[in-house]
């Protein structure tokens, strides 16, 4: 059974959502802190049920009824999606106002807006869709376990269209409470100089992204989804490699085969170790690209590099603004991308 | 009276974020809830609470709900209600 | 390579809640109808004496002397903890850590517990405030804290839809098996009390301010409780070796959603219902198979009606016994589905019926009556178990007799 992404949808710091040449030039943002390009969700979601939803309900909510749209369905047969944060505006909302009004005289709707669920629900609500509705919140894997139950419900042939998504947000809060963890570069003047200054720390990014997953091929679809595997704290690089290597070996793929190995590189020395260990040793002879300075670095960020495979793999070639002299005919692609060394997830793409 | 409505007008679409309405766009006696304003039951657990937090009242009675919040009208009525003597 | 009838079977269980700290300790509650709902204990809140709620009756550092976890996580992992090694340790299975082995849990708001102790002085000042206390908020970093504890590495995730959640987990962890991907799972959920979802759901006026009496013409709403609850899944292969350990099967399970509004069911309860039929039709039963649900059964207006109204529209005329255990544990949000789980394969093991407790005046709107007494020699051959949530979140598992 074949996993076909028929459509795609994705807010992201790019100009990535609806029709448009893909990556023509890319967004530059100052700082450590990229945010989303968002359109006028008005025109995707009604004004009555906008009004309850936080910006990351929206996003995800347009991203969602975007990839819809494109694949021509209202009712897939199941929603599935992952966040790692959650609606964290609300959360937010709701904590400060529980502190400073010391738990009195609160209102219900910054609350019921905070379960991670809401995202989901919401889409299910506005499409009044009736079948199978999950999400998924484990950090860096959110969004490849939601992929796995997609690839199960399709495999069971318990759907044959389902919406998987992912959608994370920054806010203020949030980015306050990361930067002390140093999870962030302290120093950095934009995203274009993501992968040139080899310093602790990457860049904050969010997003939202959706794929209309079917086992039935349609004449557009973008690209299949060969395999999807995931590992959990590796002891060191050679197990990672290790990993890598089974996993392409269990898909019957050689290194050669791969036109480009796109990875979550995200320009902190330690974690892009592994980075610079694969591309000289398993893909020393191949084309690889990176993302991170496109979406920044969030734990559902491999929405973001799925969507840049199948897009690359609809076009069969790179944009120009992922590197010259594009490989001719893309049709395999590879992402391999870690979340601060702790998930690993490996995805497999390739042409129809 | 009318300074009151006025005031609970933007307050309505203030609190309850209805980004689409203008204030001086929802009638007196429009029907806030179902029909009209289509409000549901998480407006009026809003509502409540601005009632308390802007005009310091406390429904009597939760049964008295539907009818204190018909229409923005009654809404001002009520308030009054509470505050007079 | 999916085999759609391949046989997952409940190998262990764990449960700590408001009226037992271990599985057995439960059950006698169940037995001598003993509720576990009392004042507030341990929150700091204004609602103190007020909101009655279901608390586990140990301190952070009681479970972690038991667990070997730290006293300083979040009380979700501890609860969590507590639970899920009960599980581990019952299902007994020597060489797990060599098998495929998956840890799929479920929570409502993560590490919020300890994320509320430090978010008063970040509001002041964002950069005070203990990170200790928010480096495991998310979901999936107080899974992570249990898994770590069970020494889980090879596959690990987390499900959150609100009341569904660790019902979502449990049949998930099923899937994984029947897909050939893990042999073994421990699946479930967990969620202590905070003063986030007390005060939310407090806005939300759904709280009864006395003891809840689910399906009682007269209720007034739901006590919160905390806890947490886990099963060991298993294939039938690793079943075969230890087949006296075995407690029942996970024949049927189903999820779909309400689609109605954000909090509320719809009054047909279609999700509900949609849940339940989705449920015994991938077991193969009829509705006269089943021998008991265990109801969702909240307290709230809105459910009861909601989920009433479904089993009506489902059973007639043939209903089965049935109760809600939430009047013993109150609604325990992100564990409610594995904790009921835990009662459901108890229920099949030990051919026992719980109580509907606190029952006075049935529902006029409905054609049948919940059970009011415990029940012994019954025989329970098929358990259906709902866990019906925000979000229009409805999902249904179906236990079975070995």
């Amino acid at each position: 059974m074949k996993t076909f992404i028929r459509a795609t949808g994705n807010i992201s710091p790019q100009k990535t959502f609806g029709p448009s040449v893909l990556l023509q030039d890319v967004v530059v943002q100052n700082g450590n802190r990229l945010r989303c390009t968002e359109p006028d969700y008005l025109k995707f979601i009604d004004a009555k049920a906008i009004r309850r939803m936080s910006r990351i309900i929206k996003m995800g909510t347009a991203a969602a009824m975007e990839c819809l749209r494109e694949a021509a369905i209202q009712n897939p047969d199941a929603i599935v999606m992952g966040t790692a944060y959650g609606c964290l505006e609300d959360t937010g909302i709701f904590l400060k106002k529980m502190v400073e009004q010391k738990e009195e005289m609160l209102t219900p709707t910054a609350f019921i807006q905070s379960t991670h669920n809401t995202i989901g629900a919401q889409i299910a609500l506005l499409i009044q869709c009736h079948n199978y509705n999950n999400t998924f919140v484990h950090r860096g894997f959110s969004f490849e376990s939601a992929l796995l139950d997609a690839m199960m419900l399709l495999e069971e042939n318990a759907a044959t269209t389902v919406l998987a998504g992912a959608a994370d947000e920054i806010t203020d809060a949030s980015h306050a409470i990361l930067s002390r963890f140093g999870l962030y570069k302290k120093e950095i003047a934009n995203n274009a100089d993501l992968y040139s200054i080899q310093t602790k720390g990457t860049i904050a990014g969010e997003g939202s992204a959706f794929f209309l997953l079917s086992n039935q091929p349609a004449e557009k679809d973008y690209a299949t989804l060969d395999a999807l595997y995931t590992f959990y704290r590796p002891a060191d690089t050679k197990q990672i490699e290790q990993q890598i290597a089974n996993f392409l070996e269990r898909q019957s793929v050689a290194a050669a085969d791969i036109d480009v190995v796109i990875t979550g590189r995200n320009g902190d020395t330690k974690g892009d170790i592994i980075y610079n260990e694969i591309i000289t040793t398993l893909f020393k002879n191949n084309r690889t690209a990176n993302y991170k300075h496109l979406c920044g670095e969030y734990p559902t960020s491999t929405a973001f590099a799925l969507w840049l495979a199948a897009s690359v793999i609809k076009e069969s070639k790179l944009p120009a603004t992922l590197g010259a002299n594009s490989p001719q005919k893309i049709k395999k692609i590879l992402i391999y991308n870690h979340y601060e060394n702790i998930h690993h997830s490996l995805m497999l793409v390739s042409a129809c | 009276m009318d300074k009151l409505m006025t005031d609970l007008k933007g307050q309505i679409v203030e609190r309850l974020n209805l980004q689409h309405i203008k204030p001086e766009d929802i009638g007196d006696d429009q029907p806030l809830f179902v029909e009209g304003l289509g409000l549901d039951s998480i407006d009026a657990l809003e509502l409540i609470v601005l009632m308390q937090q802007q005009y310091n009242i406390k429904l009597n009675n939760a049964e008295d709900g539907p009818k204190v919040f018909r229409s923005v009208r009654t809404m001002a009525d009520y308030i009054k209600s509470q505050h007079a003597g | 390579m999916y085999s759609k009838s391949a046989a997952v079977y409940v190998a262990g269980i764990g449960v700590v809640s408001a009226i037992g700290n271990n599985t057995a300790s439960c059950l006698q509650a169940l037995e001598n109808s003993e509720a576990g709902i009392g004042p507030v204990t341990s929150l700091d809140t204004i609602h103190k004496n007020i909101i009655p709620v279901a608390e586990v009756k140990l301190s952070n550092e009681e479970i972690a002397e038991a667990t070997g976890l730290s006293a300083a996580i979040s009380r979700t992992a501890l609860l969590g903890m507590m639970a899920a090694k009960e599980a581990w340790l019952d299902a007994g299975i020597s060489n797990a850590l060599h098998l495929r082995t998956g840890f799929v849990s479920a929570n409502s708001v993560g590490g919020m517990d300890r994320t509320e102790l430090f978010f008063p002085s970040f509001l002041k000042d964002k950069n005070s405030g203990r990170l200790k206390n928010v480096v495991n908020h998310e979901c999936g970093a107080v899974t992570e804290l249990v898994a770590g504890g069970l020494g889980i590495k090879n596959f690990v995730t987390t499900i959150s839809t609100a009341c569904s959640s660790s019902a979502n987990s449990i049949f998930f962890g099923a899937r994984l098996i029947k897909h050939n991907i893990l042999d073994v799972v421990v699946a479930g959920g967990a969620d202590a009390l905070t003063k986030f979802t007390l005060n939310g759901f407090n806005t939300l006026q759904i709280l009864d301010k006395e003891f809840c009496q689910p399906f009682d013409e007269n209720r007034r709403g739901l006590n919160l409780g905390e806890g947490a609850g886990y099963v060991v899944l298993v294939s039938e292969r690793i079943a075969a070796t230890i087949k006296d350990q075995l407690y029942c099967t996970l024949s049927g399970y189903s999820n779909a959603n309400d689609a109605h509004h954000q909090t509320a069911s719809s009054p047909d309860g279609a999700g509900s219902y949609a849940a339940m039929k989705g449920a015994l039709a991938l077991s193969g039963l009829h509705t006269k198979d089943i021998s008991y649900i265990n109801l969702h059964g909240t307290g709230t207006f809105n459910n009861d009606i909601s989920e009433g109204t479904a089993i009506q529209r489902l059973f007639e005329p043939h209903y089965p016994k049935m109760s809600s255990t939430k009047a013993f544990t109150g609604h325990t949000l992100g564990a409610s589905g594995g904790i009921e789980a835990v009662f459901s394969s108890l229920a099949i093991k030990h051919n026992i019926i719980y109580p509907n407790l606190r029952l006075q005046t049935p529902m006029t709107a409905l054609p049948f009556v919940p059970e009011r007494a415990f029940q012994k020699n019954v025989a329970v051959n098929h358990v259906l178990s709902n866990s019906f949530g925000f979000g229009g979140n409805c999902s249904s598992l179906i236990f079975s007799k070995l």
